[in-house]
């Protein structure tokens, strides 16, 4: 770059020319590596400083981690993460893969079957939340019309208990997202060299020892890929649970990405909320980096065979 | 299988064809169960929107409706209050689609050249960078929630569409340029050289050569751009409030403001208007 | 490395697959930045020149047409690139369409044409630049064995015509034979050899061009000088000066057709030759002649003979080799002595 002064001008055109690729980067460049780096340093010195209503900069270590983790609700929060991002993940995948199988039938409109296992997914969470919270009430919902059915004893009021509300929430957290794990898992079958499932026939596998010994290893690695995201879905759940519980009743149905908005917007205690949501961070990663190394070790693997 | 007329009589083939035909109603039918559990919500949204009050009150959310009107729509678009504010959803609605349309529009755009240049035009340095940008697809909004407060502030932009705007270009750029990348990097670089020979520059092959080939690509980098703006709730509920509100946000307020009594045919309609938009561009 | 074309020269750049022979393709193409050394074409130095201002046209082994545009835009991109006014544009394709017979094509998109025909435009699009250098990468390995015997013909009736330098990259041996004028043999980033199609094929500058170039690869046979000739691991002794530079230990090259039946008239008519018993292991028409592999000592050789003349299988046979045709190698500098 420092050429670009001495040489004559022709040849800063010609220098132009050859960096016009990088040039035209740089903006993008800028905006994403900011919000990448910029932002999670920001937020992380904000984690470990005095800061309550507005951001200030005294230093104060790991104090905030440590309210943190004492809190209660933050506690609750977290393990209700785990319990959740657990069924929610089996869940999705399970009733993914049960519609990918039967729609890998040679079904007749198969486009149709799968636009409307798939239509939830073009849906907003807050929208899907009200709708299903309004199917829990036991005042109008599925409670009623099951006792209108005449089985006066029927109870489904799971959003009003606090043992029972994550579960209304799992369930529709499954609702939206297993088409999304079922079109992973049908485009995975579909790749599946077809010489090795008439090998299979030939060889006189049912259907179902087919799928299992033949179909499903074969796509073993978008299952993992499937695992990752929904855990990644999981992680950043916040808007369902809004729109679905509020986090309630109480605070028995609160998330970590729930805590963390709590904590900055309405309680103005910004450094912890700051802590919480580098707590989010650090759950990814834990998902996310040992995923990653996987891969490049496969790819190094592969590369290694090829 | 479609001709039983033709029908041998051999024992092996007669079970066959019933397993087979046994097989075929287990399939059918499960889908046609799964299909009613995926489908229950919308159906019972849309109906709902057309119910008067009453009869939903007396019949429960999920029944068919036996009269029909229109007001709940009308109500929910224009005159119903939310937060003190009694001009229903109109407002929000078109927040959310000034705020989607251009962040989607400039995400795309500038996915598609970044994924150009790290596909075609790499330079030392360009994986780790695009390495770096993808992380952008995996961090939290929380992580940034403070941060964009503070700049949209320093910019002039809080409680702006144009904030919001701003806030989705950067976070989607990520997902767009992975997007484009993968599809680019499948084009095959002889087709770059050839037209390098031929004398076309960086635009002249973007313009008449990539470009031309990737609306497979765009269309679906649209699509998830348009859902995911169109359908994100946490920056617009904290960046934006009362009349600036999107869509999303106008509509959670809505269902907190409902404390006694639930006006469910109104919220079905806002429900729908909030839908409906993505559901259409799907 | 050195290399030189005359004007008018078809060169054929050949090796193995990694053997670095597209590298310098992309580098004489100005694709591929050069680090050390210097292009000329004619008599400029173009190291820094970008592709576009080389004056040369290229022919890719994907093709690389345009999928979106039709047969007549990929031809014309070049020149609209380049500003050249409608008429003669129109003029241009007109010409080259004729020339290459592709008239009925020039409405039809890439996607619409089959590969003899893709390969057709691809050649059209670099002919239409009239350039001072052609160079081709591997065009024709995306065809069918058929069609690229008849592409292979085109082109060698195509460069009589047009009469261009051409830098022609392959990793067929048989395509850098029957094309080239002459032939840069390329191995692990180094050039081994480069000379012309017979001399390259009957007088290998090492082993690895020896090896490389004929199908069936020549036999070599390791043996130890003697003041008369060569003693083969089979024991056998086989009458040939030795030259001065060889050492104790040589290795004996002889092409699978200079391996004849030791019948009266060979021997009269190659009096060089040397004679040898062997067992013969495997038989292999390939109709216009016979692949017949076969056991001296512990070594396999191959020859390949005429269909009647030819043995079968589990028959003891009486070789003539014919040491005119010999070459003999250096084991440790695996050089031509």
């Amino acid at each position: 770059m420092e050429q670009v002064g001495v040489q004559p001008s022709g040849s800063l055109r010609e220098w132009l020319g050859r960096n016009l690729p990088i040039l035209i980067l740089i903006p993008s460049l800028i905006g994403s590596l900011t919000y990448v780096f910029v932002f999670t340093g920001w937020t992380m010195y904000i984690s470990l400083s005095d800061s309550s209503l507005l951001p200030s900069y005294g230093w104060v270590g790991f104090e905030n981690y440590a309210s943190l983790w004492s809190s209660r609700r933050w506690n609750i929060a977290y393990s209700n993460l785990f319990f959740y991002s657990t069924f929610y993940v089996l869940g999705a995948m399970g009733i993914g893969l049960i519609l990918a199988i039967l729609i890998d039938q040679r079904v007749r409109a198969e486009s149709g079957w799968r636009t409307i296992f798939l239509y939830p997914l073009a849906v907003s969470f807050v929208v899907t939340g009200t709708v299903w919270s309004w199917l829990y009430s036991p005042a109008a919902g599925i409670e009623f019309l099951v006792k209108s059915l005449g089985f006066e004893n029927f109870e489904f009021a799971l959003t009003a208990s606090r043992d029972y509300a994550i579960y209304a929430i799992m369930i529709t957290g499954i609702w939206q997202s297993s088409g999304f794990a079922m079109a992973l898992f049908l485009a995975g079958l579909r790749s599946v060299d077809q010489d090795l499932v008439r090998a299979a026939q030939i060889d006189g596998a049912s259907t179902f020892r087919t799928y299992r010994k033949v179909l499903l290893p074969s796509i073993r690695p978008i299952f993992l890929a499937v695992a990752v995201i929904m855990l990644q879905f999981a992680i950043k759940t916040f808007d369902l649970v809004v729109a679905l519980t509020g986090g309630g009743p109480g605070i028995a149905t609160t998330f970590p990405a729930i805590y963390v908005y709590d904590l900055m917007f309405q309680r103005g205690q910004i450094a912890q909320g700051a802590g919480a949501a580098i707590m989010m961070l650090v759950a990814l990663a834990v998902v996310l980096v040992p995923y990653a190394f996987y891969m490049a070790w496969r790819r190094r693997r592969e590369a290694g065979h090829g | 299988m479609a001709d039983l007329s033709i029908a041998i009589d051999d024992p092996a083939a007669r079970t066959a064809r019933r397993r087979y035909a046994i097989n075929r109603t287990i399939i059918y039918g499960l889908l046609l169960l799964f299909s009613a559990v995926y489908l229950l919500p919308l159906a019972v949204v849309v109906m709902n929107s057309f119910r008067p009050l009453p009869e939903i009150a007396q019949h429960g959310l999920i029944n068919f409706p036996r009269t029909i009107q229109f007001s709940a729509w009308i109500d929910a678009w224009s005159t119903y209050c939310i937060n003190g504010t009694c001009e229903g959803m109109k407002r929000n609605f078109f927040n959310s689609l000034y705020m989607t349309i251009p962040a989607t529009i400039i995400s795309t755009f500038l996915g598609a050249l970044n994924g150009y240049i790290l596909s075609k035009w790499r330079f030392p340095g360009s994986e780790f960078l695009f390495t770096c940008m993808l992380l952008g697809v995996f961090i939290p909004g929380q992580i940034a929630l403070l941060p964009w407060a503070y700049l949209l502030g320093q910019l002039g932009l809080q409680n702006s569409v144009q904030g919001l705007v701003l806030v989705h270009v950067i976070q989607g750029l990520s997902f767009t340029t992975l997007f484009c990348r993968n599809f680019y990097v499948s084009i095959p670089d002889d087709l770059i050289k050839a037209a390098r020979i031929d004398g076309a520059g960086f635009w002249r092959i973007f313009r008449k050569i990539v470009l031309p080939i990737s609306p497979p690509i765009l269309i679906v980098t649209v699509i998830w751009q348009f859902t995911g703006i169109w359908n994100e709730f946490l920056f617009g509920v904290v960046l934006t409030s009362g009349r600036e509100q999107p869509i999303t946000a106008a509509l959670v307020a809505l269902a907190a403001s409902e404390t006694n009594v639930r006006n469910y045919d109104v919220m079905s309609a806002g429900v729908l208007i909030g839908a409906l938009p993505p559901l259409l561009i799907y | 490395m050195t290399l030189e074309a005359d004007d008018g020269e078809f060169i054929a750049l050949v090796g193995p697959s990694g053997c670095g022979k597209s590298t310098l393709l992309n580098m004489i193409a100005g694709l591929e930045t050069v680090t050390s050394g210097e292009i000329y074409i004619g008599d400029r130095l173009v190291n820094s020149v970008p592709p576009k201002d080389r004056d040369i046209a290229m022919v890719f082994q994907s093709y690389a047409l345009y999928p979106t545009m039709s047969v007549r835009e990929n031809i014309t991109f070049g020149m609209e690139s380049r500003g050249v006014p409608k008429a003669e544009q129109n003029a241009a394709v007109d010409r080259v369409a004729a020339f290459l017979q592709i008239e009925p094509l020039l409405k039809r998109k890439p996607g619409q044409l089959s590969g003899g025909q893709r390969q057709r435009v691809a050649m059209g699009r670099a002919l239409v630049r009239d350039p001072k250098l052609f160079l081709f990468d591997e065009p024709l390995s995306n065809l069918d064995a058929k069609l690229r015997v008849d592409m292979r013909t085109e082109i060698k009736k195509l460069h009589a015509k047009v009469g261009k330098t051409t830098v022609y990259v392959t990793h067929d041996q048989v395509e850098a034979m029957t094309l080239a004028s002459r032939i840069a043999v390329m191995y692990r980033g180094e050039l081994q050899q480069f000379d012309r199609p017979h001399n390259v094929y009957s007088r290998p500058a090492n082993l690895f061009v020896a090896g490389f170039m004929g199908s069936p690869s020549m036999n070599f046979l390791p043996g130890k000088t003697e003041p008369s000739g060569i003693r083969l691991e089979s024991g056998d002794l086989l009458a040939t000066p030795v030259p001065s530079g060889a050492s104790e230990n040589v290795i004996l090259g002889l092409r699978p057709e200079h391996i004849h039946r030791a019948d009266a008239e060979t021997l009269a008519r190659r009096p060089n030759s040397a004679r040898v018993t062997a067992a013969v292991e495997v038989v292999e028409p390939t109709g216009a002649e016979t692949i017949v592999v076969m056991r001296l000592g512990q070594q396999e050789i191959v020859g390949r003979f005429a269909p009647d003349m030819a043995p079968s299988v589990d028959e003891t046979v009486e070789l003539a080799l014919d040491m005119d045709h010999a070459c003999l190698f250096d084991p440790t500098t695996e050089r031509l002595l």
